[in-house]
């Protein structure tokens, strides 16, 4: 075929001209993905940069180290130590149960903790490190760490727990912590984001739950570079959480350490306040539990030993518990009725072993009676019919009033939990809560601290330390708080006559000093060391007229739960007094026999801060005692008390 | 005896062939190979390995194609377009029989030192056959219907086999270079506006045949355009490439945020970072001057073949010459309008500058063609 070149250049001329149309179509189409490129890149740079950053960016929180709690000498009773726990990347892993095969060869892993974690690598990438055992002693770590080239993926990791290093001496006291349950959440309003991380710790009772608010500290938080996948290439910054405050108790962990172990495996409480600040210097509720087992999670059978003991380790006695304060109540009935001026302190009360009130006989716990009984001798001997006397003369409500004045019925505002406000019952009182009148019996039987009067021993500690003072010493738990001294609490005047209080204490030295006082045999020797204290005997079952014929049943005889409450409470030194103990052994019989030895070895201790002299026991029970001393030594030294230097 | 041949005698010869190179042109795509290098050292966090050194190894392979491609005369390339055209059926065909599946379509076959991906082959192949065939086609037959039929036939059979892949954007591109060639060729314009008016007719039909039973695209393609329609409709799932690669491009700004400081490819949130999506990259690490400029470069490319077209007075040249550069343009063009959200997301690579074998070996061979045409243009007596 022959072509000419008329028809070639017509062609080519046709070609060319769609050539440049084409060109120019293409210019055009490129300047329009120009123009879109300038739209994304110029026009919508910054909202694509934010879009970027926040693909890019993760915030993590870091959990505050929690502060830490002290004794009142720097002793350390609730601290934040590594727990360490093993945890696989199985991406790292390769052949993960072929890991976990060879790590249980090691050390013992938990079934169930085992198939948790195979759920949780079913679910997640394959980069995230699974926990495979949690708070696994040092020994077990480091048979990891010596056989990591054999376990590919497996890292030992380690992060801060509660440690309670005085064991059961402060589990009422502080408490524990443990981790943030759904119910937690769901109480609060607006959860703190930290609360969300999973096995953070919070208060769950007593000082650790109270002051909650200042122990937790504030989150800090780490920016960090993720990829598509969520796995973190680095650490861009990090803001350290702010650690939260440190706090130092007004105990002294030596002498609360004593305490717990004084009162053994009795169902009791003893509490040793301060006269002059208000500080508590002992708070102890017995049985105790060990609070390290709430913050790993308790189990079953140790949760469920704690819930049946009869004795109730569980609860805080000291604040939570009441008490008819039996006999301890007299020091408040003879205070209103001598500031009423029913009575002189000289005056006597016969007693003939009863009184009838309103047709009743209202026995005193002498049988025979007392014969002719002034204040002093009252208190001393502990006569019942005195005080009914003085009592149904001086009216309930000033009687109640006055219970009041020296801090009974009262909340005492401390952080711990379930502080209890007691009874001090008033005509209006029983109207509001038995829409009853109030007999004349009430107020006889309130006389000598039965009947609807309730008190916890710390109220008791905090009456005694305010008779011993005459000032309204308030009870404080919190010493310092992040290094700041809190108010104490050595209190007002109460404006009570000083003579009647000086009456009242004298009777009260009687008890302990006097041949024939209640708690003669529990005194101490030793000038300006002198007690002066009131035995409490607290019926909690009424005795009939049949049984009172036929002889009251012996404490001794009677179960375990109906017997009585001992009571003692007191302060010393008598002419200077420093402090006020109280002492409540439930159904520990009589006060004088179960309660008063207690107290004055728990007085004993506090005043000479350590074992004090046998000197300073009667001559007749030094043997006895030294063999005790010898035995509660050896019993604390099982105790961790002594490890100053704090672990963490 | 064409036009050509007759001066035949005054096109330069042996050693003096590479004197005619179109040294502007292989400068253009050096460059735009360096480009891509850079990004692929890049997306690969700072290592030659495992995308820069056998893009490397490929790209010196084809230049070595495109040489001996250039110093081919230009008539043996009009005279094996049959041929070719042939052999790249056959292999679409081989590629439907033993192919390998890749991505959910299978595209490639292995022969042994690469993966050969044919429908790449089809489209260098396609163009040479429809410029050799209006080479030989008399020009005033050139919209006579019968022969207009003939090369849209001869476009339909290899789209068919590719769309059978299935491979939309591919067979997209074939049906778009065809018919730029058949329009360059001189057909009438008021066949492509019917082709046109068919297509909006088709599309529709498309969208009508959705869920019913002879539904002519599958789900995914269908997905595909729902999420490119409205891509924050499902920004995790099938949306989430082109809302990933849209904020990369716009978070470069106008300058970029440093090379290897893109934080979206870096930390994976790009899919096909070294493939399809290397665009979004650079955008993003160089900002809108770095693809501008990219943009620019392509750009002159198509400029220096028209240019080189219009000169060479051979029909097969100048048709061939044009071809190609429509496919290159195709590419680059559908490439970033789909990482600017402008088009779906269809498997169309950056020319020269993603990853892979087959598109960059054919292109340079293609190129080769285009250096030949250049070459052997049939010159006044230069002397």
């Amino acid at each position: 075929m022959k072509r000419n070149s008329k028809d070639t250049d017509a062609s080519h001329g046709r070609m060319t001209r769609r050539a440049l149309f084409l060109g120019g179509l293409q210019l055009a189409f490129a300047g329009g993905l120009a123009a879109r490129m300038r739209y994304l890149q110029v026009d919508q740079a910054d909202e694509f940069r934010l879009l970027a950053e926040e693909n890019r960016i993760n915030i993590r929180l870091l959990p505050p180290a929690r502060g830490q709690i002290f004794d009142r000498n720097g002793l350390i009773i609730a601290q934040n130590s590594p727990s360490y726990r093993i945890t696989v990347v199985p991406e790292d892993a390769g052949d993960v149960e072929e890991v976990i095969a060879k790590l249980s060869n090691l050390l013992p892993l938990d079934p169930e903790d085992l198939e948790r974690a195979r759920t949780e690598m079913r679910r997640s990438p394959p980069f995230l490190p699974i926990t495979l055992a949690d708070r696994i002693g040092w020994e077990d770590i480091s048979k990891v760490a010596v056989n990591a080239p054999a376990l590919p993926g497996v890292t030992p990791e380690v992060g801060l727990t509660r440690v309670y290093p005085q064991l059961g001496d402060f589990a009422h006291v502080v408490g524990y912590v443990g981790p943030v349950s759904d119910y937690d959440l769901s109480k609060m309003e607006d959860p703190e984001p930290v609360l969300l991380i999973p096995r953070f710790q919070i208060g769950k009772v007593g000082f650790e739950a109270k002051r909650e608010d200042v122990l937790r500290g504030k989150a800090g938080a780490k920016r960090v570079e993720v990829n598509a996948t969520g796995r973190v290439m680095r650490e861009l910054d990090r803001r350290e959480g702010i650690s939260g405050a440190d706090m130092q108790l007004t105990i002294d962990a030596g002498l609360q350490n004593y305490v717990q172990a004084r009162l053994g495996r009795e169902s009791a409480a003893a509490v040793v306040i301060d006269c002059e600040d208000g500080d508590i210097r002992a708070i102890c509720s017995s049985p105790s539990f060990d609070p390290n087992l709430f913050v790993r999670g308790i189990s079953v059978a140790d949760y469920r030993m704690l819930t049946e003991d009869n004795y109730r380790p569980l609860s805080n006695k000291t604040v939570q518990g009441t008490y008819p304060p039996g006999s301890t109540f007299k020091m408040i009935t003879a205070l209103a009725a001598l500031e009423e001026g029913v009575v002189g302190p000289e005056e006597t009360v016969w007693c003939p072993g009863y009184l009838k009130v309103a047709g009743r006989r209202f026995h005193c716990w002498k049988r025979a009676g007392h014969g002719h009984v002034d204040l002093n001798a009252s208190l001393k001997r502990s006569c019942d019919v005195y005080y009914y006397d003085v009592a149904i003369k001086t009216g309930i409500d000033k009687i109640s009033a006055m219970a009041n004045k020296f801090g009974l019925g009262i909340k005492h505002d401390l952080p711990m939990s379930a502080v209890a406000q007691g009874i001090t019952p008033t005509k209006e009182w029983k109207e509001r809560s038995y829409g009853k009148d109030w007999l004349v019996g009430d107020t006889a039987n309130v006389s000598i601290g039965q009947g609807f009067m309730l008190a916890s021993p710390l109220q008791l500690a905090v009456m005694t330390a305010r008779i011993a003072t005459g000032r309204s010493v308030t009870p404080r738990l919190l010493k310092t708080l992040d290094g700041v001294e809190q108010p104490n609490g050595a209190g007002e005047p109460l404006g009570v006559s000083e003579n009647n209080l000086r009456m009242v204490r004298k009777g009260m030295y009687s008890v302990s000093n006097d041949r024939r006082g209640t708690a003669y045999r529990s005194r101490i020797i030793g000038d300006g060391m002198r007690m002066a204290g009131k035995t409490g005997t607290s019926q909690v079952r009424n005795i009939t007229a049949a049984e009172r014929a036929a002889g009251v049943i012996r404490n001794e005889d009677l179960p375990w739960e109906r017997r009585d409450h001992a009571l003692f409470v007191s302060f010393a030194p008598y002419d200077n007094p420093k402090y006020a103990v109280a002492v409540v052994v439930e159904h520990g019989g009589g006060g004088s026999k179960a309660a008063a030895p207690i107290a004055r070895d728990v007085m004993l201790q506090a005043l000479y801060d350590g074992t004090p002299p046998l000197e300073a026991y009667p001559k007749a029970d030094r043997s006895r005692i030294k063999a005790q001393q010898e035995r509660l030594e050896r019993e604390r030294v099982k105790r961790p008390l002594g490890s100053r230097s704090s672990r963490a | 005896m064409s036009y050509l041949e007759y001066h035949a005698k005054s096109t330069p010869s042996g050693f003096r062939k590479i004197l005619y190179l179109n040294w502007g042109l292989l400068l253009l795509l050096i460059t735009v190979s360096g480009v891509g290098f850079l990004m692929l050292y890049s997306v690969a966090g700072g290592s030659f390995s495992p995308w820069v050194e056998p893009q490397v190894k490929r790209f010196a392979l084809g230049l070595g194609v495109m040489f001996v491609v250039a110093m081919i005369p230009i008539w043996f390339w009009r005279n094996v377009s049959v041929l070719a055209y042939l052999g790249s059926l056959g292999l679409l065909v081989a590629v439907e029989l033993f192919g390998t599946v890749g991505m959910g379509a299978q595209r490639w076959i292995d022969i042994g030192f690469m993966r050969l991906q044919p429908s790449e082959v089809t489209k260098i192949a396609l163009v040479m056959l429809l410029a050799a065939y209006y080479d030989w086609l008399p020009a005033e037959k050139t919209s006579r219907p019968l022969w207009v039929l003939l090369p849209v036939a001869l476009i339909l059979i290899p789209t068919a086999l590719v769309l059978k892949q299935p491979d939309l954007g591919t067979s997209i591109l074939l049906m778009a270079a065809g018919g730029g060639v058949m329009f360059l060729a001189g057909v009438h314009w008021a066949y492509f506006a019917a082709v046109i008016a068919a297509g909006v007719g088709l599309v529709s039909a498309v969208f009508q045949s959705r869920g019913t039973e002879w539904q002519l695209l599958k789900d995914y393609q269908f997905r595909r355009i729902d999420t490119f329609l409205d891509p924050s409709q499902d920004p995790l799932g099938a949306g989430y490439h082109i809302t990933q690669s849209k904020i990369a491009l716009g978070s470069g700004g106008w300058s970029g945020r440093g090379f290897m400081q893109g934080t979206q490819s870096r930390l994976n949130f790009l899919p096909e970072k070294h493939t399809d999506f290397i665009f979004t990259t650079l955008a993003e690490e160089f900002g809108f001057i770095g693809g501008f400029t990219l943009l620019f470069i392509y750009m002159l490319i198509i400029l220096f073949c028209i240019a080189s077209a219009i000169a060479t007075k051979d029909r097969f040249s100048s048709l061939v010459i044009l071809g190609i550069a429509i496919t290159f343009f195709l590419f680059f063009a559908v490439n970033m309008s789909m990482v600017m959200g402008l088009a779906p997301v269809v498997g169309v690579p950056l020319p020269m500058v993603s990853y892979g074998g087959s598109a960059m070996l054919v292109l340079l061979g293609a190129f080769g063609i285009v250096q030949s045409a250049n070459i052997h243009r049939p010159r006044q007596s230069s002397r």
